[in-house]
């Protein structure tokens, strides 16, 4: 094996990620606090306002973020979890457990703001519609999962349960994705797509995809906090972690 | 600019509760998640603390 590929498989171990995720989180925070000021400019005082939403479409400014990273997190749980089941290493399984309450906390909150959103533009709260259906099971996977992993005792096994858990629930995902595609349904369709031009003014676009990137840097500072005391919990016994100078102090 | 008052900012032109309820519980628990992933650490490096004051307690003892 090359020595910048062993160099990399260093950081897979808990003892070398764990101050390592200490030095990246405080720059995620600053990311997030850049990027959500920006954004929030953007979303209150430079995006104009709604033709025919009036000023209620300013939801879409948690909402499409929040949407993205319920999704998001969802696949990169996924993965870390498909790759501890695959390797048997032993920090992927601790980071699909910490990804999961953020990812939960994120599908809470797209559908918390997408009834907020739907109230005034529908005239309800909920409706059992294929996007917002398929979001709840989302939702629910994420739920599941913490459970799973809670109901058993050696983190190993909650892993590898888990993992299946995670793997087998992936296939929501396009479901959730496509939903406005295949079904007829309530919900407007996607606001930005790769193949056509974004349906909305500049400033509103641009409003998003800074939310939607202070979401994300947020994700990873808290996640990677996450992670952290996952580390500590499950190598309490190891030397390294008595060795830590928070721990001897 | 497009308000006028901070009023009819609050307002967002009917939609306040709305808007303001997506935009606060989100703010919330953005606030609320990092405390509680702080706790958790707080309670781990505690308990690793304990250990080991209780291990040097006993070397003590042993001499």
């Amino acid at each position: 094996m090359s020595n910048r590929l062993v160099h990399w498989f260093k950081f897979a171990s808990p003892q070398s990620f764990y101050p390592l995720a200490g030095k990246m989180i405080p720059w995620f925070w600053a990311l997030t606090a850049v990027f959500g000021v920006a954004g929030l400019w953007l979303s209150f005082f430079v995006a104009p306002t709604d033709a025919t939403q009036g000023e209620g479409y300013r939801i879409i400014f948690v909402h499409v973020p929040t949407s993205w990273m319920s999704m998001f997190i969802y696949l990169v749980m996924a993965a870390w979890a498909g790759l501890g089941l695959a390797l048997n290493t032993r920090l992927s399984g601790m980071m699909a457990s910490a990804l999961a309450p953020t990812g939960a906390l994120m599908a809470f909150l797209s559908l918390w703001t997408g009834a907020f959103w739907g109230k005034p533009m529908w005239g309800t709260w909920w409706v059992w519609d294929a996007r917002l259906t398929s979001e709840l099971i989302l939702f629910f996977l994420y739920l599941g999962f913490i459970a799973l992993q809670a109901a058993i005792d050696d983190p190993r096994r909650a892993d590898r349960a888990g993992a299946i858990l995670a793997l087998v629930g992936v296939v929501n995902v396009p479901i959730i994705y496509f939903s406005v595609q295949w079904w007829n349904t309530l919900h407007q369709g996607a606001s930005v797509s790769v193949n056509k031009a974004p349906a909305m003014a500049q400033t509103m676009l641009w409003g998003m995809l800074l939310m939607a990137l202070c979401f994300w840097m947020y994700s990873i500072a808290v996640a990677l906090m996450r992670v952290r005391a996952i580390i500590l919990e499950r190598e309490a016994h190891t030397e390294w972690v008595k060795d830590l100078a928070e721990v001897k102090r | 600019m497009i308000w006028n008052s901070p009023a009819e900012f609050f307002a967002m032109g009917g939609y306040g509760l709305y808007v303001w309820g997506s935009f606060g519980v989100c703010a919330v628990a953005m606030v609320l998640e990092p405390i509680l992933v702080g706790r958790r650490r707080n309670e781990i490096l505690g308990s690793l603390r304990r250990e080991r004051i209780a291990e040097e307690l006993e070397e003590k003892e042993a001499n």
